[in-house]
């Protein structure tokens, strides 16, 4: 039972622990906003009313949602030293892959932020000479954006959880790193159960972010 | 790009016995779908009763059920995977946890579906509490004015309602299960995942033959939960009432 337990190797662990979560914050952050940038304009794709332009952005949204992430991961993985002809290391690939990846998904969450804005909005706009990027990026863009911040953070959790996916092609991120550590000091019970931890207190902290948001923010319309 | 396709390569015997890889992907397609649905049934069970629990007047039971669903919520899959399969055996009395992890049958598969169907419950419980509360008040007061008990109530009147409306978001859920059950790979269950990984490494190469089919086959899963579903909502649809997902 707990007796057997020895927690004592955590503070040897800690540097390596530390260096894992940094990785997966950094991927977090980077897929963050790189999927959010790449997702507005696959939403702006898809709202413009050009037929190819719209269906092709619907076809990456629609096939991007419909395959595992980890599926995703390993595509990926081996797909780009196919391309490119040489590998890239699995810290690059998985950057690249969740940045694509959720990209999809922050998409879906702009383009529901966009609709919410009435089209009168963008007539206006119009009507006082605004060129279509001026009206989406001074009138339209930001409402959507900060009506959508509460559902771009609970995204933005699901993101941060899946980052342990990583593990698939062993990047270090956090839970690579407990299991190493784990090895290393034999003692792999203790460090999964430091980490798991780790992960709560930062969901947890998201999660409430994320209702305290959603009380701030009232929908404008 | 030099790519030498080679479809034949599933009909080639694998390794380490007489089988094709071809049989191997549908071994594999049927331990995914095995461990889906069981955790589909965990999760429906346990997240109907957590999330019913966080809409009742009592406030030790509606404790209770929001401590499961942050439990459960804010951990990821694989780290409670790991916690169940790696961590659990270890804190059991020592006879058990030795049975657990020597003679302990399926152990693998089993540990992945309950991992995945708790995580999945507290998903599940999350669209149950939105179901009840997005129905009107007057209709817990309906019944609660015609005699019904409190439990009665909710088996009469709200709990009725409140599946009917919320199947779009079970929906997305039960195709999140499909989705998710990949997981199981890394304790050693040979689903989809497990045999691609394994076929690209002994293929030499057969890279996007090695993860076509298995994508192609998790995205027809996926596709057979949401016609399922899509079933069920047609025939139980409640008309006038939506849940904003």
């Amino acid at each position: 039972m707990f007796s057997t337990l020895d927690f004592s190797v955590i503070p040897l662990a800690l540097p390596a622990i530390f260096k894992g979560l940094a990785f997966s914050l950094e991927l977090t952050l980077i897929a963050m906003i790189g999927g959010v940038i790449l997702g507005t304009l696959l939403a702006l794709a898809r709202l413009s009313g050009g037929k190819w332009l719209g269906r092709a952005a619907k076809f990456y949204v629609d096939i991007m949602r419909s395959i595992p992430l980890l599926m995703m991961i390993l595509w990926f993985f081996f797909l780009i030293p196919l391309l490119t002809g040489q590998p890239i290391g699995q810290e690059k690939s998985a950057i690249i892959t969740f940045t694509l990846f959720q990209a999809a998904f922050y998409s879906e969450i702009m383009r529901a932020g966009i609709q919410s804005i009435p089209r009168g909005q963008v007539n206006a706009a119009l009507a006082i000479g605004m060129t279509y990027w001026q009206s989406m990026g001074h009138v339209i863009l930001p409402q959507a954006f900060r009506n959508m911040v509460p559902v771009l953070l609970t995204q933005t959790f699901v993101l941060f959880q899946d980052t342990s996916l990583v593990y698939a092609i062993g990047a270090t991120d956090l839970l690579k790193a407990a299991e190493n550590a784990g090895m290393l000091y034999g003692r792999t019970v203790e460090m999964y159960l430091f980490v798991s931890l780790i992960y709560f207190a930062i969901c947890f902290a998201l999660s409430m972010l994320v209702k305290y948001m959603n009380k701030r923010i009232a929908i404008i319309r | 790009m030099n790519y030498h396709w080679n479809w034949n390569v599933f009909f080639q015997t694998i390794p380490s016995g007489d089988e094709t890889y071809l049989a191997w992907i549908i071994h594999g397609l049927g331990w995914t779908v095995s461990i889906s649905l069981a955790a589909w049934v965990i999760a429906l069970v346990l997240g109907s009763v957590m999330g019913t629990l966080r809409t009742v007047p009592n406030t030790g039971l509606r404790l209770i059920g929001h401590a499961w669903v942050e439990f459960f919520r804010n951990v990821p899959l694989l780290m409670q995977l790991f916690i169940w399969f790696f961590v659990v055996p270890e804190m059991l009395p020592r006879d058990w946890g030795m049975w657990v992890k020597q003679d302990m049958p399926a152990k693998e598969f089993i540990t992945a579906f309950v991992a995945l169907g708790l995580f999945t419950s507290a998903r599940v419980a999350e669209q149950v509490r939105a179901g009840i509360q997005a129905l009107p008040r007057g209709q817990r007061n309906a019944g609660l004015a015609i005699g019904f008990t409190q439990a009665q109530t909710y088996r009469y009147v709200i709990l009725p309602m409140a599946f009917r409306i919320i199947i779009p978001p079970l929906t997305s859920e039960f195709m999140n299960a499909f989705k998710n059950s990949g997981v199981a790979y890394t304790v050693g269950v040979w689903e989809l995942i497990f045999v691609s990984r394994q076929m690209v490494e002994e293929t030499g190469g057969q890279v996007i033959e090695s993860l076509i089919v298995p994508t192609v086959l998790y995205i027809l899963c996926a596709y057979a939960a949401n016609q399922l579903m899509a079933v069920i909502d047609r025939r139980a649809h409640v008309p006038g009432f939506i849940v904003a997902k």
